[in-house]
């Protein structure tokens, strides 16, 4: 238990007086990709934004409970949502990049963070984020294009590498390959897998085959409920709750 | 006259629906089958078939009628041979004996005789006014009659009447629209045949003074339009440095910033600002700001006017700030919330989010606002007019007396309103002047808001 990086106790959240998480408490460990899975509407993109606090942006969102990142916690008054936000960076469901080139799109988080102190540094960090990214190769021509004119698999890279250029130690994901063809989303899956030496990552999926690829834990959500966590292998093949076996043999959801 | 005609054809489409309605009842009774309509829609064709003729033949008369007596008089009047007639003083002094008998006292018996001739012409026109409406009427309820079938579509029919009548009321504004621009254009024409327009974009003396009756004297006039291109021009920068920022800083404060609460409070007084007449503004700007850039002039050892650019600049550039806030505002909102997730998600903070993702991608939209502005400052008339002043000075110096195009348009129009010197006339080549580039601002404006629109529709 000693490499558990977010430990989440008691988390609810309310939209207004509608509530839409009740008493998540999970542990995810360093260095492992943890899956999020369940139907739609159950509270998975709620539950990851409170993560990286996103849920600030909505007005009518509270959250109570407890969330330790490092053993800090993070559900406060007190948290500096600045620095936490650059130690957990965030891939979001539709790619996002800015209307910026394909440089500053990388280069905007060190940038901003005063990563850098000059303009080879800067250069050396946005060449070596995209290529973590896998990226590198197709675009290393034209670097000062738009962002948005890239495809949508590569912009999602770009997303990807726009996220670890502030070099975070956590990675979530909100269903990041759902825009994307079989392709796009193969070598995101593929890419996922090599993050994981370096980052935790957190992934939010509607595709059970990819939440069993790419992933060693598993968490099932049901109706704002945490129905079961576990080894990802273990709940794609013997899950302890009928409502699990029920929704990844497709009988709902 | 007319009021009693409205009577009449009040009477009509309510007679004309009554009938209707009961007509298409009893025909489809008579024959056994149900009409394809509603009876309604029967009621209301025989309605327009009634009303829309007598309305062409109301206004027909209501326009040419005057015109048609008054030449009928005029032709029939016994001229003595040798006198010198005005006829518009002779069509009045007609006219007065013919509505008021008791003035027919010492009036020549020339015009007393036309005079009861007006009088028996307008009495066969009002007769045969009320009888051709009438005829009119029933003539067109006979017509529509005729087709009350139960087979008829009356709901079609009706439904490509109201097509029609919607087609003609916007091409009321339409033509509106268009007849102003050619009456400005031919307007400016004869302007410009007298003032040649080299002299007018290009000259810096503005003396519109001419003789405008014989005998009168007075230098020759000049038109070089210069110094009031550019006071417009000084009062608008001096417009858009106060709204700009302030306007800018609102909708930003808006947009981000404020809670929805807050939002749904200013919002509304925002537009309230945007409401008031601009005279009320003019009223502060010549009471009470005015006198205030006078003494804070003077105290800076300027010797400032008591109107001035700086004067009628200022609250002109308040009177914009509704304009600003709530354009920028509209644009800043529709930047997507992707892009601030994404830009908050790297843990930048709310000020490096708005300054370096936020205001770029809005940008084009911001500018297309402050051109909407512009056009609408260099269009304002009353603020500068009442606190701009008139003298065309041509300077740099906000403290100064200035005039725009608008108020020499005023100053123009005033007092002398015969179109037939180079002075009033000038009114039309600066009211061409001042078209143009609103249009072209506008037309600008708009295409860059609507590209930025769809890029992130
Ligand atoms: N901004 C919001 N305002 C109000 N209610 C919200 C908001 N966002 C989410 N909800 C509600 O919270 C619940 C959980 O939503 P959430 O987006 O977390 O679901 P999800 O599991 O991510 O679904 P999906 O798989 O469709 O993305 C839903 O019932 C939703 O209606
Ligand atoms: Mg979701």
């Amino acid at each position: 238990m000693s490499n558990s990086k977010i430990l989440a106790n008691g988390v609810d959240v309310y939209y207004g007086s509608k509530q839409a998480l009740f008493g998540i408490s999970m542990d995810i460990k360093e260095k492992e990709v943890t899956a999020l899975i369940g139907p739609s509407g159950c509270g998975k993109s709620t539950f990851l934004r409170c993560i990286n606090r996103m849920n600030d942006l909505i007005e009518i969102c509270k959250v109570s409970g407890s969330i330790k990142v490092d053993n800090e916690e993070i559900i406060s008054e007190k948290t500096d949502v600045v620095s936490l936000r650059s130690k957990i960076g965030m891939v979001f469901q539709k790619p996002n990049p800015f209307p910026k080139s394909i440089f500053d799109n990388v280069a905007y988080g060190p940038t901003i963070h005063g990563l850098v102190d000059s303009k080879n540094e800067l250069e050396e960090i946005v060449h070596s984020s995209l290529k973590k990214a896998g990226l590198f190769d197709e675009v290393k021509d034209r670097l000062n294009e738009p962002g948005t004119s890239l495809s949508g698999g590569q912009q999602q890279r770009l997303c990807i590498a726009r996220a670890i250029a502030v070099n975070p130690e956590i990675i979530l994901m909100d269903e990041p390959c759902s825009a994307l063809d079989p392709i796009a989303t193969a070598i995101i899956e593929e890419l996922i897998d090599e993050l994981r030496l370096n980052y935790t990552i957190i992934i939010v999926t509607h595709s059970m085959q990819q939440a069993a690829r790419v992933s060693q834990k598993t968490c099932f959500f049901h109706l704002g409920e945490l129905i079961e966590t576990g080894e990802t292998n273990k709940i794609f093949t013997n899950p302890d709750n009928t409502k699990t076996q029920d929704y990844i043999t497709g009988r709902f959801g | 006259m007319f009021f009693w005609s409205l009577v009449l054809i009040a009477v009509g489409i309510f007679s004309s629906f009554i009938y209707g309605r009961s007509r298409i009842k009893l025909n489809s009774k008579k024959q056994g089958t149900k009409s394809k309509s509603l009876p309604n829609y029967y009621a209301q064709y025989v309605l327009m078939w009634c009303l829309f003729p007598a309305l062409i033949v109301y206004f027909s008369w209501a326009i040419f009628q005057e015109q048609i007596i008054q030449n009928i008089v005029i032709s029939n009047f016994e001229f003595i041979e040798g006198a010198v007639y005005n006829e518009g003083l002779l069509l009045a002094e007609i006219r007065n004996v013919a509505n008021n008998p008791s003035f027919a006292d010492g009036k020549s018996i020339e015009i007393i005789n036309a005079a009861s001739h007006y009088s028996s012409l307008r009495q066969i026109s009002q007769i045969s006014f009320y009888t051709s409406i009438i005829i009119i009427m029933l003539l067109g309820a006979l017509y529509a009659s005729q087709k009350l079938k139960p087979e008829f579509h009356a709901q079609h029919t009706i439904e490509k009447y109201i097509q029609y009548i919607l087609i003609f009321c916007s091409s009321v504004a339409i033509f509106t629209t268009i007849g102003i621009v050619f009456s400005l254009i031919f307007e400016s024409l004869r302007f410009f045949a007298e003032v040649s327009i080299f002299e007018f974009l290009f000259s810096t003396e503005w003396y519109p003074f001419i003789p405008i009756r014989e005998g009168q004297t007075a230098a020759e006039g000049s038109f070089g339009a210069v110094p009031i291109f550019a006071g417009t021009f000084l009062v608008m920068v001096v417009a858009m440095c106060v709204a700009v920022p302030l306007g800018l800083l609102t909708a930003i404060y808006l947009a981000e910033y404020a809670s929805q609460r807050v939002r749904k409070i200013v919002k509304p007084l925002l537009e309230i600002l945007a409401g008031i007449p601009t005279i009320v503004y003019g009223f502060f700007a010549f009471v009470s700001v005015a006198p205030f850039v006078k003494a804070f002039g003077q105290s800076i050892g300027i010797d400032a006017s008591p109107t001035s650019a700086l004067a009628a600049g200022m609250v002109m550039g308040v009177m914009i700030i509704p304009f600003i806030s709530s354009l920028s505002d509209d644009v800043i909102n529709s930047v997507p919330q992707s892009l601030r997730e994404a830009s908050l998600g790297i843990g930048a903070n709310k000020a490096e989010t708005i300054k370096k993702v936020i205001l770029p991608a809005a940008l084009p939209g911001i500018v297309g606002a402050f051109l909407l502005a512009i056009s609408r400052a260099i269009g304002e008339t009353m603020i500068v007019v009442v606190a701009a002043g008139t003298a065309p000075n041509l300077t740099g110096n906000p403290f100064e007396n200035v005039t725009t195009v608008t108020v020499q348009i005023v100053v123009a129009l005033i007092g002398d309103q015969e179109f037939d010197n180079p002075r009033t006339l000038s009114a039309f080549a600066l009211g061409l002047v001042l078209f143009v580039i609103t249009l072209l601002l506008n037309i600008i404006a708009l295409q860059i808001v609507k590209r930025y629109r769809e890029r992130y529709e």
